[in-house]
Order: C-alpha cells, then sequence, then structure tokens
C-alpha cells in the first residue's frame, strides 16, 4: 500500500453528520406523512399516524443529538471513515454487484450470475479463462439444479433458457 | 412432571428418520454459514426460509433451528484457525482460542470450543424446557397492555445495555419501526408512507432487510479488511479429544458461571455477542490463571464459547413464550413460525403442543448432532475457507439474491436488498446496532397493535401501563432500563466534578 491508498476519502465526522442527517430527514418524513394520515385521537381511537408519528420525533431528536454531538468530536475528524485503498475494494465489490443485480431481469439469474462470478476470477483472481468459465458455467449450473429441479422454486429466466427450453 | 411427559412426546416428533436426516443436513449447512465470511446465522436462516415453506412445520423449524446450531458451532472454528471470528459471538473465542493454535494446539482448543458450546446449549436447553410452560402459562393472562409493557421492555433493555451508543440504538430502532409501518395499515385500512410507491404497499418485509444488512453488508465489510487467509492447520484425532475432554472438568465453575451469564443475556435480548464477552471477562477475573488469559488458555475459550451458545439458545424462549425473539436470528424463526401459520406465545404452548415440544427435544438432538459434525470434520470447514475469495464473494453475493428473490419472487426486492447492504455497511461503520433495527421491524406491527389496542381500552389513558403491578412494574423496569444510560452519564460527570 502506498501513501495514496492510505488517504481517508472520508472523515468518520464527516459521515456521522451525513448519516444523522439523512436519518433526521427520514424521522421528518415519518412524521409528516403520520400528520397527513392523522396523529391524533379520532372517535374510534388512535389515528394511523398515532404510532409512527412518535417513531418519527424519537428518530429526529436521537439523530439531532448525534449530529450535535459529532459537530465538536474532534477525534473524530482525523480519522479515517475509508481509505483510499479500502474505497476502491469495495466499489470493485459494490458496482458489479449492482450491475449484476440490474442484468437479471434482462437476460436471466442463471446468465447473470456466471458473468459476474466469470468477472469476478478474471478481474480479482487472475484465472485462465478455461478455470474461468468451468467454475462460473458450473456454479451456475449446480444453483439450477438446486433450485429448479430439487426444491422447484422458479428463478427469474432470460432468452437463453427460453431458447434451451427450460422454462 | 408434565415436562417430562411432553418431552418425551417431543422426542417421538423430532425422531423420524426424515427430521434427523434435516438436523444432520441443518447443521451442516449452519456450520458452513458460520464460517464463511457475509453469511451468518441470521441470514443464512433467512435466505434458507422460503426453502422450507412447503414443508411441515416442525420438520421446517428443526431444520432452520439446527442452521442456527451449526451457525454457534461454526464461528469458533475460523476464530481458532484463522484469527478470524466467522460471527460477532466469537470474537472474545480469538483472545485465547488462536494463540492456543498458534502453539500448535488448535486441536484442543476447537475440542473446548465445540464440549463447551454444546454444554452451554444444553443448559440452556434444559432451562428452556422447564422455565417456558411456566412462562407461557404466566403469560396466559396477559392482555394487550402486558404485552407491549414486554414489547417496551425489551426494546428499552438494548438501550440499557448499549455501551454509550444509546442515541444510535434508539435511532436504529426508530428506523426499524417506521420501515414497519410502512404500507396499508390494517386497522383504519390507510396507506402509510408509501408515497405512491405500489411495491410499498406490501411493506418492508424483515427478511430482506436481514439477508442485505447482514449478508451484502458483511461481505462489504470483510473485502475491506482484506481476506489473507493464513492459519493453522486443523486435525482432531480421538487422542485430542479424550485428553482435552479430560482437562475440562477442572473449568466447571467457569462453565457454570458462563451458563448462568449467557442464559440470563439470552433472555433479556442482550444476546449472545455481549453475553460472551462478559463470560470471557468474568473468568478472567475469577480464574486462577487470570493474568495469563490471551496468551492461549483453555479456560478463555471455554467461557465465552458457553456463554455464547447458552445466550444464543435461551433467545429462543421469550420467542416461543411470548412471541418475543431475543436475537436476529430468533426474529428471523419468529417471522418463520407467522409465515407457516403459527402464532408465537403463550397459546402455542395450548394449541401447537406438538410443535412446541418437537421443537424443544430437537434442541437437544439437534446440538449431539452438531457436536458429533464439528468433531469429526473440521478439516472439511477449515478447507472451505481455502477457496479463493474472488470465487466464493461472488457465489455469497448469488445466494444473497436468490435468497431476497425467493421471498416474493420479486425483483423489488433484490434491488431493495442491495439498498440495505449498502445501508447496512455504513451503520455498522458508524457502530449503529443493527439488531434492534431488524427486531422492532419484525415486531413493529404487533407492538403497535398492542399499543392501540391498550390505548383503546383505556380511551387514550397512559395509566393503564401502571394499572396494576405486573403490568406498572414492567413499565418501571422498562423506563429504568431506558434512561440508564443517561444516570451513568450524569453519575460519571459527578464523579469527575
Amino acid at each position: 500500500m502506498n501513501d495514496q491508498n492510505e488517504r481517508p476519502v472520508a472523515t468518520v465526522r464527516t459521515l456521522e453528520i451525513v448519516v444523522a442527517g439523512l436519518l433526521f430527514l427520514l424521522g421528518a418524513v415519518v412524521i409528516f406523512d403520520s400528520m397527513r394520515v392523522g396523529a391524533k385521537w379520532a372517535d374510534d381511537g388512535p389515528q394511523a399516524g398515532y404510532f409512527p408519528f412518535y417513531v418519527g420525533l424519537l428518530i429526529c431528536f436521537s439523530t439531532a443529538v448525534v449530529m450535535y454531538r459529532a459537530l465538536g468530536d474532534r477525534a473524530k475528524a482525523g480519522k479515517a471513515f475509508v481509505t483510499r485503498g479500502a474505497f476502491r475494494l469495495v466499489l470493485w465489490m459494490l458496482v458489479p454487484s449492482s450491475v449484476y443485480v440490474a442484468l437479471i431481469k434482462p437476460v436471466g439469474l442463471y446468465v447473470a450470475s456466471t458473468l459476474f462470478i466469470a468477472f469476478f476470477m478474471r478481474r480479482l483472481g487472475r484465472y485462465p479463462w478455461l478455470t474461468t468459465i468451468v467454475v462460473a458455467v458450473g456454479v451456475s449450473v449446480v444453483f439450477f439444479l438446486l433450485f429448479e429441479v430439487w426444491f422447484k422454486l422458479p428463478l427469474p429466466k432470460g432468452p437463453l433458457e427460453a431458447w434451451l427450453k427450460l422454462d | 412432571m408434565e415436562e417430562i411427559t411432553s418431552l418425551l412426546n417431543g422426542f417421538s416428533v423430532a425422531l423420524t428418520p426424515f427430521n434427523l436426516m434435516l438436523m444432520f443436513v441443518g447443521v451442516v449447512l449452519g456450520v458452513i454459514i458460520g464460517v464463511l465470511p457475509g453469511l451468518g446465522g441470521a441470514n443464512g436462516v433467512a435466505i434458507l426460509l422460503p426453502l422450507t415453506f412447503t414443508m411441515p412445520p416442525t420438520s421446517a423449524i428443526i431444520m432452520l433451528s439446527c442452521i442456527y446450531w451449526g451457525a454457534l458451532f461454526g464461528g469458533a472454528i475460523t476464530s481458532i484457525l484463522f484469527n478470524i471470528p466467522g460471527e460477532p459471538w466469537s470474537v472474545a473465542t480469538t483472545f485465547d482460542g488462536f494463540p492456543l493454535g498458534q502453539k500448535g494446539r488448535a486441536g484442543s482448543a476447537l475440542t473446548a470450543a465445540f464440549t463447551s458450546s454444546f454444554i452451554g446449549a444444553l443448559v440452556a436447553v434444559i432451562m428452556i424446557t422447564f422455565l417456558s410452560p411456566v412462562v407461557a402459562k404466566f403469560a396466559l393472562a396477559f392482555g394487550p397492555p402486558e404485552f407491549f409493557a414486554v414489547y417496551l421492555l425489551t426494546f428499552c433493555a438494548f438501550v440499557g445495555m448499549s455501551k454509550g451508543q444509546a442515541l444510535k440504538t434508539i435511532a436504529s430502532m426508530m428506523v426499524g419501526f417506521a420501515l414497519a409501518a410502512v404500507g396499508l395499515d390494517t386497522v383504519t385500512g390507510s396507506l402509510r408512507l408509501t408515497f405512491g410507491f405500489t411495491e410499498l404497499l406490501q411493506g418492508f418485509d424483515f427478511l430482506i432487510a436481514v439477508i442485505g444488512l447482514f449478508g451484502i453488508g458483511e461481505i462489504l465489510l470483510t473485502l475491506e479488511e482484506g481476506l489473507a487467509f493464513k492459519g493453522a492447520s486443523a486435525r482432531i484425532n480421538v487422542k485430542v479429544v479424550v485428553e482435552t475432554w479430560r482437562e475440562l472438568p477442572r473449568y466447571w465453575l467457569t462453565s457454570l458461571r458462563s451458563s448462568a451469564v449467557g442464559c440470563f443475556m439470552g433472555i433479556v435480548p442482550g444476546g449472545a455477542t455481549p453475553a460472551s464477552f462478559m463470560a470471557y471477562g468474568v473468568a478472567k477475573r475469577f480464574s486462577r490463571d487470570g493474568e495469563k488469559f490471551g496468551t492461549g488458555q483453555v479456560e478463555g475459550v471455554v467461557a465465552p464459547e458457553t456463554a455464547a451458545h447458552a445466550a444464543g439458545t435461551s433467545a429462543l424462549l421469550p420467542m416461543l413464550t411470548l412471541g418475543v425473539p431475543g436475537s436476529p436470528t430468533a426474529a428471523v424463526l419468529l417471522g418463520g413460525l407467522l409465515i407457516w401459520g403459527l402464532q408465537p406465545g403463550p397459546l402455542l404452548f395450548q394449541e401447537q403442543k406438538e410443535f412446541v415440544w418437537g421443537l424443544i427435544a430437537s434442541m437437544y438432538l439437534g446440538n449431539i448432532a452438531g457436536l458429533i459434525v464439528v468433531l469429526t470434520c473440521v478439516p472439511l470447514f477449515a478447507a472451505i475457507l481455502r477457496i479463493p475469495f474472488s470465487i466464493i464473494a461472488p457465489a455469497i453475493i448469488v445466494i444473497c439474491a436468490i435468497g431476497a428473490y425467493t421471498v416474493h419472487n420479486s425483483m423489488f426486492d433484490v434491488y431493495l436488498m442491495l439498498v440495505f447492504g449498502i445501508a447496512g455497511y455504513v451503520l455498522r461503520k458508524l457502530d449503529y446496532p443493527l439488531a434492534p433495527l431488524v427486531l422492532a421491524l419484525v415486531l413493529g406491527d404487533r407492538a403497535e397493535s398492542a399499543f392501540r389496542q391498550a390505548m383503546l381500552a383505556s380511551q387514550g389513558d397512559m395509566s393503564i401501563f401502571f394499572s396494576n403491578a405486573l403490568v406498572g412494574g414492567m413499565t418501571t423496569l422498562a423506563l429504568v432500563l431506558l434512561f440508564w444510560p443517561l444516570v451513568q452519564t450524569v453519575l460519571r460527570k459527578a464523579k469527575a466534578a
């Protein structure tokens, strides 16, 4: 690891404030929506928003204090939430995973899984093509046998399965 | 002894060849789940839950609870061999387990860990056998105010026991309640927090949240820590097992204390993780070799493992008798009961005797099965960890995606899982505890309806929560726990001044 990789992408304090802020907003949304459906006492008992209203209040209260404390916390201002090197690794996982999840619908789960595993083996593991293809296809075939054949759970399928008449 | 007869009946339910097979399958799957990063007890059970929808409920819960026992056993393997806790509750096991492994005594450490786990679980199961019918009978008289007080107590206990993170515990818990409120309100028929999205009509399913928060979130965290599995090799032979078993009776007092800590922490929702740390601390203080702890003492493995397993097991007691799970995994099992059409709570002991006692009997059998499996198959499980990360990581994500999809056969859930995963990663890094969020998400609707019914009965008068000694006592205790962190801070400041 060189120095570049050790540099923080964000400090703990920044993240602490951002997350508390987002949760505060969530609390506010809960409060407003509860007021919309009614957070009071009606003739027939508590209205739909009666309970969530207080839930929202508590979210806002607790996150406001967390945020206030983080603003004055010097120790956290100097601490890295995630370093550049670690962040790159996390993105290496997160971006392909998002693409994978997005691919499931158009091409089906099994094809998407095969591509996903193959991508990881090539890029992170640097395996030769043959090993990559054998393992990636093998894993998907095992999953197919397990879920479609043994447990009879239909998973999303795409054009390949339609062409092979497997669905 | 009515319990003994019921238990014997339970054994006759659990001891069918099919159920025995499920037990072994469950334990093996559980150990694998416990060993792999990114898969743990809670989300492992959540992913496999849809596979059991078609099974009879008794067989289904036997398999799922055995997965849980397996995961509890499995966490110790990675702690001792690789210094990587496979599960949060086995962090304390690394303190002495890994040094033992480095000294070439991995076999003894593993035997001690597995045996202690077994003993901790056994003590907890015996307690469940005799205590749960009593609690259930007692709880039969509960009305909505009492039930709400129990929920309140559960959630306030989380706050009271959170170390210095009381506000974050509250925030995370309330987010859980807010997520639980999303969707159609069954009482008034109005839509809450859906903002016109039809996908949100059904609300958030906690299974998706569990798979995302604990599965995807965990993978991201593991990745960041960097994965290098370099560890002691594991060989357990009969000689090592017998030798270790000869040594273990020396630590009977530690076992007893740790079991007590574990049972207590499991029933109040402290959970296995704090129980294991607490038991390690207690053992260190009281042991004659206390100062040697951390250098590879067998006693230092016995204490946390006994407590973790005792806590993990006894978390099922409030789940079965009151419908209040003591841990995220117990919460997932509770979700399973609801899906199979069983209402957890005191009535379960009256109406579903076969199910309840079959489950309790299976806890005895499942832990015996677990002990056999882990003692004989350690090298096999350790080998799983040698599968390169670039294969195992995408495979785990695929499994999580399949698990999320099969809950409702909906792609929306898979997208949601990824969002929960990112949230779980960030929240965990900022020390927001996730267990209260999951528990609130599971119990939100039930807690709210208990609250509403109590309020209806009293016409909005909060004093109903103090209307008799029982409910008043529970509410008071809950409030004390809720404000305990505040009291502590004030006391500390007063002392410093």
